[in-house]
């Protein structure tokens, strides 16, 4: 896509965005790592900040992406916003796109950003819809799997966790279709395996990969572990989440039997299966890779407002 | 459209109907509905409309033997030509069917029941969470022809896919 071609585009999913603009991406954000320097490219422009569902990493990296660049950010609050008066999300988004330049959505709804995106007239960054799509989760995944092991391609990736429900696993997947990974795992108890939509649209999209129960038989051949915690707050019947919960977890001795240059990746927040001992491993790339959604985002507001000029 | 219509005039009626003369005799004119999934024939009805209300006649043989599905269900409607609207949906409720148009005897039309690529507002998602569900207001229904055999249509919005079944619960 050339720089133009980002210029006005919706955020909706990974699987939107060609190889060619992912690197384009990767390229402008690694311009932002480091010492911030005050910018104005932005200052005349507003940011709408719309989070239907909770949310820490992806709502402030947007918010201090945005001010970083010089924009304004106004916050809708669902609690204190007309939503709590039974608002649509059609009506809410017509408000959205009258107030500001870009929106950014979160909603625990599959597809909402993509009706907003149908609605509004100015660009719709999808922060998450239900178990679906997390496309700027994926597109920063990426970009810190390409600072810490210098490339994408060629990798032994496996994926642990919550690959039903969690939407940064299914978006880290979709990813990497548009990248040649050596294999990808993809580990999780049966319950929790990634719905049919999904291990179609894998296969459909040519990436290799296998479904295991067991994260002792791929350690070893993993260069990069992505690890989700168990969505609780998706399953339908609560019992079938008390009988999944607690039922793989990261240890020290786990993470001793992988590749050496093993890196471990965690969207966040955790839950049991990432116990606080495993961050002063080696491999513990987490915090790292929440650090770098301000850069990656940075690069993503820019390229989508201004067309990647800075 | 999805219709795909062959004009034939003057053509012998199909062997499917020569088979059953004996149970359902020919009409002089209207639609013969054949290669219908058995046990369909009644959802297919219920997609013609209320007969008594539409004044017309129907006839219905269910549990043919048939060399190409094995067993299958034939409608006949004398006095109406089923339109290609009604064609389409009847694609997604048995996706083999073909209809024959029928005037003083001979059959001057087929058309194949082909599914459309794009169903907008005939089917609902599934999922309970999908914003097509949760905002029925405002979000229309969008679904896409992922697969004919079986038939299976993926929600725009979801990305869930239903199945023949599912589809054919629907409209049944």
């Amino acid at each position: 896509m050339s720089r133009d071609a980002w210029k006005g585009r919706d955020v909706i999913s990974i699987l939107d965005f060609s190889r060619r603009d992912l690197e384009s991406l990767f390229e402008s954000a690694n311009r932002f790592v480091g010492p911030p320097r005050p910018r104005t490219d932005l200052h005349d422009r507003i940011v709408a900040t719309a989070f239907f569902e909770p949310s820490t990493r992806t709502r402030l990296s947007f918010t201090a992406a945005a001010l970083r660049l010089g924009a304004k950010v106004i916050d809708l609050s669902p609690d204190v916003s007309s939503l709590q008066k039974g608002e649509s999300l059609h009506d809410t988004t017509m408000m959205l796109q009258g107030y500001s330049d870009l929106i950014v959505m979160r909603h625990p709804s599959e597809g909402a950003a993509l009706l907003a995106a149908e609605l509004s007239s100015v660009p719709v960054v999808n922060g998450g819809d239900g178990s679906q799509h997390h496309p700027s989760q994926a597109m920063l995944d990426l970009f810190t799997v390409t600072r810490m092991k210098g490339k994408i391609d060629g990798l032994t990736y496996t994926v642990l966790g919550d690959n039903r429900y969690a939407r940064s696993a299914t978006s880290f997947m979709y990813g990497l279709t548009k990248f040649k990974p050596k294999m990808v795992y993809v580990v999780s108890p049966e319950t929790l395996r990634p719905r049919d939509e999904v291990t179609k649209q894998l296969k459909s999209l040519g990436l290799r990969f296998e479904v295991r129960s067991d994260i002792e038989q791929v350690i070893g051949n993993t260069d990069v572990l992505y690890v989700t915690r168990i969505q609780k707050e998706r399953f339908p019947d609560l019992n079938e989440y008390e009988k999944v919960k607690g039922s793989y977890k990261l240890t020290k001795e786990l993470l001793a039997k992988g590749r050496p240059g093993l890196i471990v990746l965690h969207p966040l927040p955790r839950s049991t299966e990432l116990p606080y001992d495993v961050d002063s491993a080696k491999s513990a790339a987490y915090m790292t890779q929440a650090q770098l959604g301000v850069p990656l985002r940075m690069a993503l507001l820019l390229k989508i407002l201004d067309g990647g000029r800075s | 459209m999805g219709v795909a219509a062959v004009a034939r005039k003057g053509a012998a009626p199909p062997a499917s109907e020569n088979q059953t003369t004996m149970l359902v005799r020919k009409i002089p004119d209207g639609s013969v509905i054949d290669h219908i999934a058995a046990g369909k024939a009644l959802s297919v009805l219920r997609l013609l409309g209320d007969p008594q209300e539409n004044g017309f006649t129907i006839a219905m043989v269910m549990n043919v033997s048939s060399s190409k599905m094995g067993k299958k269900d034939i409608v006949k409607v004398e006095g109406v030509e089923i339109t290609p609207e009604q064609v389409q949906r009847l694609a997604l409720i048995a996706p083999k069917a073909s209809v024959n148009i029928v005037r003083s005897y001979r059959v001057v039309a087929k058309a194949n029941a082909v599914p459309p690529r794009t169903l907008r507002g005939v089917l609902s998602c599934t999922a309970p969470t999908c914003v097509s569900v949760r905002e029925k207001e405002s979000a229309p229904s969008i679904f896409f022809l992922s697969g004919r055999t079986p038939l299976r249509y993926r929600c725009k919005y979801c990305g869930r896919e239903l199945s023949e079944k599912e589809i054919s619960d629907q409209l049944g």
